[in-house]
């Protein structure tokens, strides 16, 4: 019942955007803000990996992308021809498949979005199992290289498999029926209930993360961040909680990815380059590490400020100087200059080495 | 596989090898006075091509390439100094992400000033088509420029830090920065030096390699993923063992195209670094017991 009370200005505020833009006929700027809330999933996902767990990742643009690309591929690869595999008629008639008609009125056998998202979900996991384990033994710039690295591989095998689109990506995603009636997708007649679902899905998060650090687990990580040798000595189970952690932001980043392709309609490579998770980073940065409202207000500012053009030519370059700006001048986030976690206090030991 | 193609592959794995080689002494310059792993290291070998590029219109060769390399070593040294300098105990987290936006800042602005055209120096000696047959294999004079000069420059830093007075003092400073400050020694300078140095021999591989890689405003991150593989395969801080480790990884590279599509050639580099930091991550060369002492 507290955290809904704390969560009741989010919700008004969300409701109060919708209203004014509808007074104002600027209906348009709800398309940018649906997609800064999906970004802002991953961003809060990330923010209680970095900031709470304090382990880094510059490879979640990799788990974006592992989201959107396969729920997209499956989705609008066209299974016809293998319609009489037994296997495939099987699954049809499980509902796993769906009919449908490309834009020649041809006839498409493709996966349910239901299925390709959970089956999306499922890969990110794994995926995120297998290299977290071996990942998050590592420490600071080795951790920093391998996530960085991590993401190179998706986006290099993104960019060279036939099946992903190669550098065109893939288009002509379909919509996602949630539920009769509740369907993702960029028709402008389902602008007003996108932004709805969007928000909801990223209060829901927000609840979600929020309970987590509030609990015994919240406390583990936070015990993990200040000394993991420390944290041990207690006996918490420091790299079982690391990896949770790093899975849960990855599901995340997942479902942001999901759910913001079927919203597009497609997804391209761009979505799993070097600087789109350097972007995550630095909006985690600015919003403070450890700050979920902060990293939640300034994700979804600036990814609508970006989306808008703000920017211009200079996007990249604005985000560079943002990432700059607040390490060299407001370590802990623009928004949380008071609190200082303990990591930022710590000397480090590293001349010494 | 035929010798010639044997040896042909060879030459362009060695070409490849050497430029990382040098840009993972780079990262180990700085690394050893600051424990910083300066992620835009591969800025200052595209700065370096760019920069002699666009002076070369204006005067000849070695001096464009001369002016290129001091020009590209001040922005180093301005780099260290506006943000840097004046950090007080910064943690790593930090460090890595003011770095990561150096490099982002200096790439945009690397697009601004010389747009998104592939660029390159023309040939030192001949042109495209000159080459010199070695046991049947045909190879382009740049090919033997690129490892005379990478093996001059590893030669001339090895002379430096173990005989000059600033060589001697920087390696005071990374072996242990208290005592070196109780010697005298300014260690601040230090750091700016060695981000001056590996500024300068990153200018200077780039302004080599340009001719057969070509210069494009974003080829950094990709070579500073090289180089940074390279430094982890030799040993984190260890200069000597970064070159067997480049000239290694060029190696691999190279013969990976005859089994692997040339799309996954970056995949291979960096699979190369996950198998490693997750085995070893103390690097092929290095001592665990040092690595212990360090942290990353």
């Amino acid at each position: 019942m507290k955290r809904l009370l704390t969560i009741a200005p989010l919700l008004a505020a969300v409701i109060a955007i919708h209203l004014l833009c509808a007074a104002t006929g600027t209906l348009y700027y709800l398309t940018q803000m649906t997609m800064s809330a999906y970004y802002a999933l991953l961003i809060i996902g990330l923010c209680v990996l970095m900031g709470y767990a304090g382990q880094i990742s510059l490879g979640h643009g990799g788990f974006f992308a592992i989201g959107g690309y396969l729920s997209a591929a499956l989705t609008t690869h066209n299974l016809e021809h293998l319609q009489d595999n037994s296997v495939i008629s099987a699954l049809h008639s499980f509902g796993v498949l769906q009919s449908g008609q490309d834009l020649y009125g041809g006839t498409l056998l493709v996966v349910n979005p239901w299925f390709a998202c959970i089956l999306a979900i499922l890969a990110a996991v794994v995926i995120a199992y297998l290299i977290g384990i071996p990942v998050l033994k590592l420490k600071g710039h080795y951790l920093a290289m391998a996530t960085l690295g991590f993401g190179i591989i998706i986006y290099r095998v993104v960019l060279a498999s036939e099946y992903f689109g190669e550098a065109d990506g893939i288009s002509e995603v379909p919509a996602f029926v949630l539920l009769p009636g509740l369907v993702v997708s960029g028709d402008f007649a389902g602008r007003v209930q996108n932004y709805y679902i969007a928000w909801g899905l990223l209060i829901i998060g927000l609840i979600l993360l929020l309970n987590l650090i509030d609990s015994r687990v919240g406390r583990a990580l936070r015990a993990i961040h200040g000394s993991s040798e420390a944290a041990d000595a207690m006996g918490v189970n420091t790299a079982r909680f690391k990896l949770q952690t790093f899975v849960l932001s990855a599901v995340f980043a997942a479902i942001a990815g999901i759910f913001l392709t079927h919203y597009n309609g497609g997804i391209g490579p761009s979505e799993a380059g070097v600087m789109k998770s350097v972007r995550y980073v630095a909006l985690v940065a600015v919003g403070g590490m450890a700050h979920l409202w902060g990293a939640l207000t300034m994700g979804v500012l600036l990814n609508f400020l970006s989306l808008r053009g703000a920017f211009g030519a200079y996007d990249d370059a604005v985000f560079g100087l943002i990432l700059i700006l607040v390490m060299l001048y407001a370590p802990n986030g623009i928004l949380s200059v008071r609190w200082r976690p303990r990591w930022a206090r710590k000397k480090t030991a590293v001349e010494e080495g | 596989m035929t010798t010639e193609l044997f040896i042909q592959y060879c030459f362009a794995g060695l070409t490849y090898g050497s430029i990382y080689a040098i840009v993972a002494i780079g990262f180990n310059i700085i690394y050893n006075t600051t424990g910083i792993i300066n992620f835009a290291q591969g800025e200052f070998v595209m700065l370096g091509g760019m920069i002699s590029i666009s002076l070369l219109p204006f005067m000849p060769m070695p001096l464009a390439i001369a002016s290129a390399v001091v020009l590209t070593m001040v922005i180093g040294a301005l780099i260290e100094i506006v943000f840097i300098r004046w950090l007080k105990d910064p943690s790593v987290l930090r460090m890595i992400i003011i770095t990561i936006g150096i490099s982002i800042l200096t790439r945009e602005a690397a697009s601004h000033v010389w747009g998104e055209n592939i660029r390159a120096l023309p040939y030192f000696i001949g042109n495209e088509i000159t080459a010199i047959s070695i046991l049947g294999a045909r190879i382009s004079p740049q090919v033997l420029v690129v490892i005379g000069v990478c093996g001059l420059m590893v030669a001339t830093l090895g002379v430096f830090f173990k005989t000059t007075s600033v060589g001697r003092q920087m390696r005071a400073c990374s072996a242990n920065r208290t005592a070196a400050v109780l010697c005298g020694i300014n260690t601040r300078n230090m750091v700016t030096f060695s981000f001056i140095l590996s500024a300068g021999i990153g200018a200077l591989a780039g302004c080599i390699m340009s001719p057969i890689t070509y210069s494009q405003y974003d080829i950094g991150t990709g070579l500073a993923i090289k180089g940074f593989t390279v430094a982890i395969i030799g040993g984190l801080g260890n200069a000597g063992s970064a070159v067997i480790a480049g000239l290694l990884l060029g190696l691999i590279e190279a013969f990976s195209v005859s089994v692997v599509p040339l799309a996954f050639q970056d995949a291979i580099a960096i699979a190369i670094l996950l198998i490693i930091l997750f085995v070893r991550p103390h690097g092929l060369f290095g001592s665990s017991e040092a690595a212990g002492l360090k942290e990353f």
